[in-house]
């Protein structure tokens, strides 16, 4: 009589086996996950954890050693280029793996397979854009460089190699919490990841929200908010440089500026990188350094992410031998040195991204009208799939210009679109940007460096170069489109020929400077040149940390390694010192109570850096940002939902010059005539309450107001770092916002042996159970660098090598 | 002593099975012992319920002491909303005792049917 318990507690066993093997009942599969031997237990590396191996793989030529230091750095001593490259893959899959495959599949418009349904939008915006399309692309033409190809199928193959002897076990923690497995890496992966920097780095564009502005304001007020030049520039390339008559020349139709701007409101909402992707870089030469040789600075401003984006490495074969940050994801060292030259990156951040209304002959969309004439479209299939769901497909139409992102079907959301918008990216023109880090690695002088960065077509970024024979040199380099004045600011018909893109900046056009009297080069995205540049650059470029620079710079002898860290890590906040004179000269104090008059006095006293503990650094950020209110929602009352709102420039620049500066008036009191002193009065009320909320909350001090954190991808939150003490901010060259600030600072002083210097906000490791995960984060917030060991063959029995992984031919 | 013979069997067992087997492979080696090995049912249960605390209990424990509780902190927050590694550990060796325990008894049954 034993059969029904048998039944019945053998039915339990099962149904609890189940329940905790799935996401059924509870949230996670705790069995799955809780067993030691199996689930997350397996990613708590032990403290004294043991990286010492020894590998045998049929892919490799010749034998590879790597260091590890303490640190976690790998040191990759090859005997070939491919079996460098193998390893690189191996080891950035081995300590990056979620995060790589994450990445590209986010790129890829593959986002839902992972995460559901929740993420379709995404998927269909970027498969929109033409991301997949793009890499395709990008890896026709890199496979067509043998060296390129064979550089990338060596990578592919070391992250396969990590991928297949891979057990459960040992899977990355965020595989086994979401529940799924990786995939096999390719070639078009490693373009999809390079697409992704394309995205973030290259497809900032406002011709939505610019058109609806034009079509909103008149002419005057429009060119006041949003001008094509700002007073305070200081471009990278300074002024007053003679630029000879450009080889192309784009002419503009003749309704460029006039019919096209009548009708109703845009009302599309894209999804958009950060448009302050901030970075700076700069190079000294010896004449104004204390060793007489070139000093290197580069710290390219990301949005901020654990696992980092940035994996430090040191590859060395007998033909190179580079130092410095490498993308999980890509081989090569990105920014870094080598034994003769260092390289750095800020971004370029012109506009490669441009729409075009396409007018279709019926809901086919199979032809449009194009130069008098129905062209036809091409199709590509998306398919989409999601977890759990059955996948979706979307048919998007393919034009002259590029794929149709927005349609009825998809407009991001606002408002119903009844539009046809194409999309021109330049990423999506064939490009070899792997060339330009693999000849880098290699380059031995400024020849080198000048071939090196012309194959950096997007995204287009300020490449800066210095040599330990002194010379240093600063390009604006990227293939950039030679644009008539205003070309691609606004959406744009997409009917006729005279509109589109007519030719690309000739390469020796690109603004340069090489070894300049001043004695050194910097840029910090700001714009290029001046207007005697005879290509249109563009009108929205953050000006004031470049200012600062500059001034530092010039002012600057006998620079040493700490004076540089001490730049780089500077709080001074330039925007304030502009600004603060206009609040103080003209805050009515009369009209102000206690807490408000208090609040004045911590700006009056102020230091103006934006250091941890400054409460004026507060004050000032919330002034700055309620007399931006104050003066402008009145004009944007009955403004379209999608509009561009000024530059940050043109308001202090327009009240510096103008004191009756027509936008002070608030047009809802049609009694008074508002002035300035109203203005920044009423603004010191309306911030007061807020600075009154913060300082309950404990919140005054600059570096609590602010709260930089730095999340995990997943934003879990046990996995992010949160309210990190540090200082800087938008317009300090500390530029460190709340999720966005600088993700790697390096410096390398070119001396016979070379001294360089590094940190980036993370870890090695990108496993959270490792105490590699975010072991450089409090260094960084110090404002404190690492010593970049450039390790050297005799040098493997330092006390700095920990651990080695010897990889050989099986 | 059929107790301890148990409780050491099904511990030795399930670590081996689980080095090449999923999880689950526990309740297989549970069943299995205790169908193989007369007990009561009660003792079944407690038997498969104390030998899969103890074996998970203590991997886990060491495990985790071992990385300094790093990971534990963490996934404590995430899974039981309170920081306590301990009582991620706990809650580890609760689920692979009621699993192996209740398996047990399913074995035990077996025999007795």
């Amino acid at each position: 009589m034993r059969i029904l318990p048998l039944i019945i507690s053998a039915t339990i066993t099962t149904v609890l086996v189940i329940t905790l093997n799935s996401t059924l009942v509870l949230p996670a599969p705790l069995g799955k996950l809780l067993s030691p031997q199996h689930g997350i237990w397996q990613n708590a590396e032990s403290a004294d954890a043991d990286f010492n191996a020894e590998l045998k793989f049929p892919q490799l030529k010749g034998k590879v050693q790597v260091y590890l230091d303490d640190r976690l750095v790998p040191h990759v001593f090859a005997e070939n280029e491919d079996d460098v490259y193998f390893v690189q893959g191996y080891l950035h899959a081995k300590f990056r793996l979620w995060q790589m495959e994450l990445q590209t599949h986010a790129a890829a418009g593959r986002a839902s397979e992972i995460i559901g349904d929740k993420a379709l939008a995404h998927d269909r915006e970027f498969r929109r854009l033409g991301m997949g399309y793009a890499a395709e692309i990008a890896q026709k033409e890199a496979e067509k460089d043998p060296v390129i190809k064979a550089e990338c199928d060596a990578y592919t193959a070391g992250v396969n190699a990590y991928i297949t002897n891979l057990p459960e076990s040992e899977l990355p923690l965020e595989y086994k919490l979401i529940g799924y497995l990786p995939e096999k890496w390719s070639n078009l992966k490693t373009m999809l990841f390079l697409k992704y920097m394309s995205y973030d780095l290259a497809a900032h564009e406002d011709d939505f929200e610019m058109t609806n502005a034009k079509r909103f304001f008149n002419k005057e007020d429009f060119d006041k908010l949003f001008p094509l030049k700002q007073d305070s520039l200081d471009p990278i390339i300074p002024a007053g440089t003679v630029y000879a008559a450009p080889k192309v020349q784009a002419k503009a139709p003749a309704t460029a500026d006039s019919i096209y701007f009548a009708g109703k409101p845009l009302e599309l909402q894209e999804e958009k990188p950060d448009k302050e992707n901030g970075s700076n870089n700069w190079a000294v030469s010896g004449s104004k350094t204390r060793t007489g040789s070139p000093i290197l600075c580069n710290d390219p401003h990301l949005g901020l992410n654990l696992p980092s984006l940035w994996f430090e490495m040191q590859l060395s074969t007998p033909t190179f031998n580079a130092y410095g940050a490498t993308f999980p994801g890509a081989p090569s060292v990105i920014i870094g040195y080598n034994d003769s030259c260092a390289f750095g990156f800020t971004n370029g951040g012109r506009d490669v991204r441009d729409y075009y209304e396409i007018q279709f002959k019926d809901d086919t969309r199979k032809e449009y009208w194009f130069d008098s004439a129905w062209k036809k479209t091409d199709f590509r299939v998306e398919r989409i799939k999601i977890k759990g769901k059955p996948d979706y497909l979307d048919t998007v139409a393919y034009t002259i210009f590029g794929p149709v992102m927005y349609d009825k079907s998809f407009s991001g959301g606002v408002a119903p679109n009844d539009k046809y918008y194409a999309v021109r990216w330049k990423a999506h023109d064939p490009s070899n940007e792997l060339r330009i880090f693999n000849e880098l690695n290699h380059a031995k002088n400024y020849a080198d460096y000048s071939a090196a960065v012309v194959n950096l077509h997007t995204p287009g970024q300020n490449c800066v170069f210095a040599c330990k024979n002194g010379d240093i040199a600063l390009r604006a380099q990227g293939e950039w489109p030679a644009k008539w004045k205003g070309q691609g600011d606004f959406v744009m018909p997409g009917t006729d020929s005279s509109y589109m893109w007519q030719g690309m900046i000739p390469m020796d056009e690109v603004p340069f400077q090489y070894n300049p009297e001043r004695g050194f080069v910097s840029s910090a995205n700001q714009k290029p040149a001046d207007s005697t540049y005879p290509y249109y650059l563009g009108r929205n470029y953050p000006l004031y940390r470049g200012l600062l620079i500059n001034k530092r710079l010039s002012a600057m002898t006998d620079i040493t390694v700490d004076d540089m860290m001490a730049l780089q890590t500077n709080n001074y906040n330039i925007f304030a010192e502009e600004a603060r004179p206009v609040f103080l000269k003209n805050v009515q104090e009369e009209k102000l109570n206690a807490d408000e008059k208090r609040y004045l006095d911590i700006l009056k006293s102020w230091n103006l850096n934006n250091d941890v503990n400054e409460k004026g650094a507060t004050v000032f950020e919330v002034v700055w940002k309620k007399f931006t209110e104050v003066v402008f929602d009145d004009d944007y009352k009955l403004s379209p939902e999608v509009i561009m709102h000024p530059f940050e420039s043109s308001l202090l620049e327009g009240v510096l010059k103008d004191s009756a500066y027509k936008f002070l008036d608030d047009r809802l009191t049609t009694k008074k005539l508002e002035t300035l002193a109203d203005d920044v009065t009423l603004a010191f009320k309306k911030a007061s309450e807020e600075l009154k909320q913060a300082e309950t909350a404990g919140k005054l001090e600059w570096a609590k107001y602010k709260g930089t954190r730095i999340n995990h991808l997943t934003k879990l939150d046990p996995f992010n770092r949160t309210d990190l003490p540090i200082g800087g901010g938008t317009h300090c060259i500390n530029a460190t916002k709340e999720t966005h600030g600088p993700s790697w600072r390096m410096i390398v002083s070119l001396t016979a042996t070379t001294e360089a210097y590094g940190v980036y906000p993370g870890g090695q490791s990108g496993n959270p159970g490792s105490r590699f995960y975010d072991n450089f984060i409090d260094q960084w917030v110090a404002g404190k660098y690492f010593p970049l060991w450039m390790m050297t063959k005799g040098e493997e029995n330092d006390k700095r090598v920990k651990w080695k992984i010897s990889f050989s031919r099986s | 002593m059929k107790f301890i013979v148990s409780i050491v069997l099904i511990a030795l067992l399930s670590f081996a099975a689980c080095l090449y087997l999923p999880w689950w492979s526990i309740a297989i080696v549970a069943f299995m012992v205790a169908a193989l090995i007369p007990q009561n049912p009660g003792k079944a249960f407690l038997s498969g319920f104390i030998a899969l605390f103890l074996l998970w209990g203590r991997l886990a424990f060491v495990i985790s002491a071992n990385n300094e509780h790093l990971l534990a902190h963490k996934v404590s927050v995430l899974i039981l909303k309170m920081d306590s590694p301990y009582l991620l550990v706990f809650v580890t060796a609760l689920i692979g005792a009621l699993v192996a325990g209740l398996a047990a008894l399913s074995g035990s049954y077996l025999r007795k049917a």
